[in-house]
């Protein structure tokens, strides 16, 4: 790579901050810096700020205001919605029972993991079919009078595979059970209306869509019951204690609006990308799978499974040849187990450690993509001479 | 002209430390990667080696002399290869050294493999070690100039395929003057102490890693003399090491030192100091670092064990790729599985594996005259 510039190929992980954003987000680091709960003008300024950014979200999401909990992030969002729904429907129904994809983000996957070994709830894995999609009719036949909810991914981080939401919306909606979907690698790819979406629960991260890390948005339809998990003051309509993040809840406003409106624009450019990236790599490299659907996928998303290669080492190698991607979960210290996503999909483990995920961006040119697959059949014919660990 | 590649085996230790920043400074493009070795599932954070809090401190050394890094994770060839190799030598009777089996198979193999799969020319550890290279003369392996330091012994398994590779910085310099180098840089320094316990055993005795992972090798048997008479019960060889005095738990007017271990019977064999030692010993499967085995029998000073001191004595390489070694005076602590590693005048020739039967070269006849 001597000298030139690394090629950012990894916009899954986390995006670039729009500098518009960060434009938006300066007054409240400085002038208006007031703590949004303080009766005096300071406080004033921020909780305008604060209850502005509550309703240009609620917009953008075709909810009411008093349907957004802010949060620290996609990760707190997932754990609040879990954990909360759970809680609540148990407290309120005796529902024990929780209904999960085998594809789910970690976030969601160990909070219900933990939520069935230390609080006594049922968890049960819906099947997913060798795409990573989880059908509509499982769920039916799955679903309980005593299931407190259901959780399903929508835009999948691992795979890109987007989930028939509406569809299994309306079948949750019918049994009267509360359905959450994670939504954090989607809010720049997919239009985010839960009304047409039919959740009852969506969670968002900032940072996917070129927002600041370390803040995110829980959308809670009205009359779902919901128990908080951070307890403290009343903030956050006493579901989410915990002095607002003003200048990052703005920033997520701000970022989320551009995402939203941009969003033909972007996922039409990146979705011709992201096919070029597929074609080519599975042309020109023996032994590739595909990972997750062909076509209703994230838009700049493409994911990939190599027989009998170390994803590790092909990551190491693809940095050093100045192309930064992902194997599609962060294992930079060297977790040596296949994904439980590719696992669930069927493939062995001898494809599935071999698993690469590129995920392009704003800044993604084609001749990015056009050096990218000139250089990856030669690192893929290294990394296969390697011993697998 | 681009600058030569090299990828150093960090590990979040003073030594790796200091070893990239002076590969860097001499004009080398350096690659930081670290090794995430096995350790046993919940013991984690107490291995010696490799633990979160040490990748964290090899991170930041990487990010201060601004240099890529990246963990290798070799935790199921470790496991397979390097803690087999050790599980493998206690159930054969013997006393392995796995460090031995680690630097051929693990740090110079698997991850040497990843350093060349990245274009790397060269790779570098923090061991104590000086090399010499000249043009179309194979690489020669010499003591550090650090004794205390010198880490020759486990290298001795490294051929010219490795070494032609391999960069040692710390060689020339002792450990003081490394620990200054890393204090005048203001490199993050390493909370571990320095020990030489197994990386794998969490800070516990060999003893303990054995009952959990081989338990069917504490066989209580005979402790027996050299003449064969039953003196008591051991509580299985594998809690016994060659020379050992204490911890018999047998009576006896003088002291009772361990001489050997037989294995086909399970006994251990005991008798007094005068006994213990042995003047010979076979080394197998040696490692001739040149790549050829000398023609000839030659004096050298050989090593028994890595903490030994050097004693004098004559080497005559065999036909089968094993050496018989004859000590001028005997060595009291021969123990077989640990590796006897062949120097002349600080030089490392080669070295190989104790084999078994020289360990104890008990023959009743000769010991008769021995009081029981």
């Amino acid at each position: 790579m001597s000298g030139s510039k690394p090629i950012y190929l990894d916009y899954a992980a986390t995006t670039p901050l729009d500098p518009r954003v960060l434009e938006a987000m300066q007054p409240y680091f400085g002038a208006d810096f007031g703590n949004p709960s303080s009766v005096h003008g300071f406080g004033q300024r921020a909780e305008t700020a604060l209850e502005d950014a509550r309703q240009r979200m609620a917009d953008l999401l075709n909810a009411k205001p008093e349907e957004i909990i802010f949060t620290s992030g996609g990760t707190e969002s997932d754990n609040l919605a879990l954990g909360g729904a759970a809680m609540a429907a148990r407290q309120k129904r005796g529902a024990n029972h929780i209904l999960m994809s085998p594809v789910e983000h970690h976030a969601i996957s160990k909070t219900a993991e933990q939520l069935a070994s230390h609080f006594g709830f049922e968890l049960e894995l819906l099947p997913v079919d060798e795409l990573g999609m989880v059908q509509p009719e499982e769920v039916s036949k799955r679903i309980r009078p005593e299931t407190a909810l259901a959780s399903i991914i929508l835009g999948n981080n691992e795979i890109g595979t987007i989930n028939p939401i509406e569809e299994i919306a309306a079948i949750c909606r019918e049994r009267g059970v509360a359905l959450h979907s994670d939504a954090v690698q989607s809010g720049a790819y997919l239009r985010l209306d839960v009304q047409k979406l039919g959740v009852d629960l969506l969670s968002i991260g900032a940072h996917k869509f070129y927002g600041p890390k370390g803040v995110g948005a829980l959308y809670v339809r009205s009359g779902t019951p919901l128990l908080p998990m951070q307890t403290g003051g009343s903030h956050e309509f006493g579901l989410r204690a915990g002095t607002p993040n003003v200048a990052y809840i703005v920033g997520m406003a701000t970022a989320f609006e551009i995402a939203q409106t941009e969003i033909e624009q972007r996922a039409g450019k990146l979705s011709k990308l992201r096919d070029k990236v597929i074609e080519g790599v599975l042309k020109s490299i023996p032994d590739t799978k595909l990972s997750g659907h062909r076509h209703l996928r994230l838009a700049n998303h493409a994911s990939f499974v190599f027989k009998g290669v170390d994803g590790n080492a092909l990551l190491m190698l693809l940095d050093n040849a100045g192309f930064a991607c992902s194997s599609g979960s962060a294992c930079k210290t060297g977790d040596p187990e296949p994904s439980d996503v590719l696992l669930a999909m069927g493939f062995s483990r001898d494809w599935a450690l071999g698993s690469l995920r590129v995920t392009l961006g704003i800044h993604t040119t084609n001749e990015d993509i056009e050096s990218f697959l000139t250089t990856l059949p030669k690192l893929l014919a290294r990394v296969r001479s390697l011993e697998i660990a | 002209m681009t600058k030569p590649k090299v990828v150093v085996a960090m590990s979040g230790g003073v030594d790796s430390s200091v070893a990239a920043a002076l590969l860097q400074q001499q004009g080398y493009e350096v690659i930081g990667m670290m090794l995430r070795l096995w350790s046993e599932p919940g013991k984690e954070m107490s291995n010696r080696c490799c633990t979160p809090a040490a990748m964290n401190i090899a991170r930041r050394v990487a990010g201060q002399l601004g240099i890529p890094f990246y963990a290798v994770n070799a935790q199921q060839s470790f496991r397979n290869v390097v803690v087999q190799y050790f599980l493998d030598g206690y159930a054969a009777g013997q006393t392995p050294n796995p460090c031995l089996a680690c630097n051929r198979e693990i740090r110079w193999d698997f991850l040497l493999s990843r350093a060349l799969a990245l274009g790397a020319d060269y790779m570098a550890t923090g061991h104590y070690v000086r090399l010499t290279r000249k043009e179309g003369e194979p690489v020669r392996l010499f003591e550090a100039v650090d004794a205390h330091k010198d880490q020759s012994y486990v290298l001795h398994v490294l051929n010219q395929e490795k070494l032609k590779h391999a960069i040692f910085p710390l060689g020339d310099l002792t450990k003081p003057e490394v620990r200054k180098i890393a204090a005048d840089l203001d490199l993050p320094a390493a909370i571990s102490k320095e020990s030489q316990d197994l990386c794998f055993l969490a800070g516990q005795d060999y003893r303990d890693f054995l009952h959990r992972h081989q338990p069917e090798l504490e066989k209580p048997g005979s402790i027996i003399d050299n003449a064969g008479n039953q003196l008591g019960e051991h509580a299985g060889l594998v809690h016994y090491t060659i020379g050992q005095r204490k911890g018999l738990g047998i009576a006896a007017a003088e002291p009772l030192y361990v001489l050997g271990k037989d294995h086909s019977t399970n006994s251990l064999v005991v008798g007094y100091k005068h006994e213990l030692g042995n003047s010979e010993l076979v080394a197998e499967t040696i490692n001739w670092v040149s790549g050829v085995a000398p023609s000839q029998s030659f004096d050298a000073e050989v090593k028994n064990r890595y903490s030994a001191r050097k004693a004098a004595a004559r080497v005559t390489p065999c036909a089968d790729g094993s050496a018989k070694v004859e000590f001028v005076d005997p060595i009291l602590d021969i123990t077989p599985g640990q590796a006897a590693v062949f120097y002349v005048n600080g030089e490392v020739v080669g070295g190989g594996i104790i084999a078994a039967q020289q360990a104890v070269s008990i023959q009743t006849a000769d010991v008769l005259e021995v009081p029981a």
